[in-house]
């Protein structure tokens, strides 16, 4: 079985988008919270004299400011990945290999 | 799957480090000698560790109506080995509880435990038995992903029933109950996560066979 790149692409788009067109379950306060937030609910929950005994060193400030780090993660990541592709497909190419796919 | 910093009490939080420990010291061991021994591969590994920045740093919507974040960690593994990814994992983890107070220096070894050993080890198995039983490096792949992405997130289920059993139902009642919030919702990720790092092997398979050949994760005489 080989997918295609695109066909890949658009099955996780799919897989993406369809929870936010489907209906969501009823009785949420916010639709599509984070799980980690709602795992700290339920904890208060089953222990609701449970306190957290250490506190992280640092918060970011603000919303704005975890998302400038949340995205700053995310493009380090995906900026050495295709560092890492444009490379390999330069290297291909000059050594004499083609465009087309090899099969494995 | 991030535990939160404080949410573990003591004895957990220092039994999940202890426990992470030896596979840290593992990890750092042999990626050194990985690459002392295949300096060639070094950028690769780089590009194993940024796809594990940004699968991690993505929260997606699913189903459940909740959102969650996939691991990355398949594709690393099946390169690298689960030592590696480890080490790899434990940086991604380490990043996000300094600077954005996800996860947690207390419980660093509990989600390290988790999505940097057990979901790696998981993903290892997977990949192994497909291969072994005939499946295309594709599929094995995608297992690989998808397997260790899910059980991440039944880890971190079953660390926090641990901590906080249900008053009712005990530690089971309470592990399904993290599970309600954790596996369920991780299953759509879980593929998604599997289809990603197919994309990018795929990739790979195509232009990196060098790389790939010396880490066997493809044979010579092809």
């Amino acid at each position: 079985m080989r997918l295609r790149s695109g066909t890949i692409l658009l099955l996780v788009l799919l897989l993406t988008v369809l929870p936010l067109a489907l209906p969501s379950p009823a009785g949420q306060e916010e639709p599509f919270s984070g799980a980690d937030a709602r795992a700290e609910a339920l904890i208060t929950r089953l222990r609701p004299d449970y306190t957290p005994w250490f506190r992280p060193l640092w918060e970011p400030p603000s919303g704005e400011i975890e998302s400038l780090l949340f995205a700053l993660q995310a493009s380090l990541g995906a900026g050495l990945i295709g560092y890492y592709l444009g490379f390999a497909r330069g290297r291909n190419l000059s050594a004499g290999g083609t465009r087309e796919r090899v099969h494995d | 799957m991030h535990i939160m910093e404080g949410f573990l009490p003591l004895a957990h939080a220092v039994g999940w480090n202890l426990a992470a420990a030896p596979f840290v010291v593992h990890g750092v061991r042999k990626l050194a000698r990985q690459m002392k021994e295949n300096p060639e591969t070094k950028l690769l590994l780089g590009a194993s560790g940024g796809f594990a920045f940004v699968l991690s740093a993505l929260k997606l919507p699913s189903v459940t109506g909740s959102s969650s974040h996939p691991t990355g960690t398949g594709l690393g593994t099946v390169l690298f080995g689960p030592p590696t990814m480890t080490v790899l994992g434990g940086v991604v983890l380490l990043f996000q509880a300094l600077l954005l107070a996800h996860g947690g220096l207390t419980t660093l070894g509990a989600n390290i435990f988790s999505m940097a050993v057990v979901g790696p080890w998981v993903a290892y198995a997977a990949y192994r038995l497909a291969r072994r039983s005939g499946a295309s490096l594709a599929v094995s792949t995608f297992l690989a992903a998808a397997l260790g992405d899910l059980a991440t997130y039944v880890t971190t289920s079953i660390q926090l029933a641990l901590a906080f059993p249900d008053p009712a139902g005990g530690f089971a009642g309470a592990a399904a109950k993290f599970m309600g919030v954790f596996a369920l919702t991780q299953v759509p990720l879980a593929i998604s996560e599997g289809l990603l790092t197919v994309l990018v092997m795929n990739w790979l398979a195509q232009y990196s066979r060098p790389e790939l050949q010396q880490l066997r994760v493809l044979s010579k005489e092809v």
